[in-house]
């Protein structure tokens, strides 16, 4: 039985079959005991969004990352791992309220984000930058000298821009809402098609 | 290098792990023995060697939590006079109560094996533990792992006819 040799390893899949109902349910029990004995140090889920698909993840503090398609997801789940825990686990009803806000705010029916959230990722300056970021009410904008006005450092306006770009939860955290002094739109971690169809969305709203 | 996301390692070895469960607890205590397993490997998984055999050390921490399941079994049992005809009290019930496709023939034939044949057969040709490393959990030699895993297939091929293939083992 040559022919069979080569992906026959040991008693496999073919020979010895697991139901993928039964990972399902065990996945499942794994996450609730984790979740009870305090383990799940990071949950995490995909939705699909107008602006791509989302990865959203969050610690018991709150959302702690909401990432575009092209971040790379895998990637971004790596660098979770490393910076905050390997205790990963997908689990996607941990975020009702997170998926639930997120529709309402794309079929403009919500103007701004009450879900908790865990901002270890961002520090500093840059913490300093985010939180001023949800005072830019919906339908606004600002220029990134502005922030950097507003969040104490006139003269970082550079750095505004990396914090910007390094926003740990785009939409949630309106970075969106910060462009350029002549009212183009500068990057956005999402791409500029999307940082310009939010904007779009926001400012069709206000109407 | 920092370590992967714990989700990884369930999608990449989940399966695995239950089928060396099963294997040597049976098709009842099998999902105990998983959960318990996954769970304890959460625990110590921040502190494993970033180059540790991952699929290795899952097999090691099922085979303790199987032990465990299976005294305990052992304990809650009541005694009785004889056993069921033909085999293993695992094997009568599997046949009964298996899942949709469920392979009853060769599961059935697994349970059917004895204790050490179903344990070097598991750690072995399921869970890919070198024989040295089947030896060491298990206690024995290495030739005495290496006999009860070899008498294992053999008394699966002759038991299934299901499963006429070779078995070639991953590692010796």
């Amino acid at each position: 039985m040559t022919q069979n040799a080569e992906h026959l390893r040991g008693l496999s899949s073919e020979h010895l079959p697991i139901d993928a109902e039964t990972l399902t349910r065990l996945h499942d029990r794994l996450r609730r005991e984790a979740a009870a004995a305090g383990l799940l140090d990071l949950s995490y889920r995909t939705v699909e969004s107008p602006v791509g698909t989302l990865l959203l993840a969050r610690t018991s503090k709150g959302l702690v990352r909401v990432a575009f398609e092209r971040e790379n997801h895998d990637e971004v789940l790596d660098t979770l791992a490393r910076k905050i825990s390997p205790r990963i686990l997908s689990s996607p009803r941990d975020f009702e309220d997170v998926t639930q806000q997120l529709d309402e705010y794309f079929h403009e029916k919500r103007t701004s984000f009450t879900v908790p959230l865990d901002l270890q990722l961002s520090r500093g300056f840059r913490l300093a930058v985010l939180n001023h970021l949800g005072a830019i009410g919906y339908g606004n904008t600002e220029s990134y000298a502005e922030v950097a006005f507003a969040a104490g450092s006139p003269r970082a306006v550079r750095a505004v821009g990396t914090a910007c770009a390094t926003n740990p939860l785009p939409i949630v955290v309106p970075c969106h809402r910060v462009v350029r002094s002549d009212g183009s739109l500068g990057a956005y971690l999402g791409g500029a098609k999307a940082k310009q169809d939010l904007l779009t969305m926001e400012a069709r709203h206000q109407k | 290098m920092g370590k992967e996301p714990f989700e990884r390692i369930i999608e990449e070895h989940a399966a695995t792990v239950l089928r060396a469960c099963r294997a040597v607890v049976g098709v009842i205590d099998a999902e105990d023995a998983w959960s318990e397993t996954f769970l304890s490997a959460l625990i110590a998984y921040p502190q494993l060697p970033a180059d540790a055999n991952v699929q290795g050390w899952l097999v090691t921490i099922a085979h303790r939590k199987s032990i465990d399941l299976i005294r305990a079994r052992n304990r809650r049992a009541l005694p009785t006079d004889e056993l069921p005809e033909g085999g293993s009290i695992t094997g009568a019930i599997s046949a009964i109560e298996a899942p949709g496709d469920y392979n009853v023939d060769l599961w059935d034939a697994v349970d059917r094996l004895p204790p050490k044949q179903r344990q070097a057969v598991a750690y072995h040709h399921v869970g890919g533990l070198p024989y040295a490393e089947v030896a060491e959990l298990m206690g024995v030699s290495v030739a005495a792992a290496r006999r009860s895993a070899s008498d294992g297939v053999a008394s699966l091929r002759r038991n299934s006819q299901l499963f006429d293939a070779d078995i070639p083992s991953t590692r010796s």
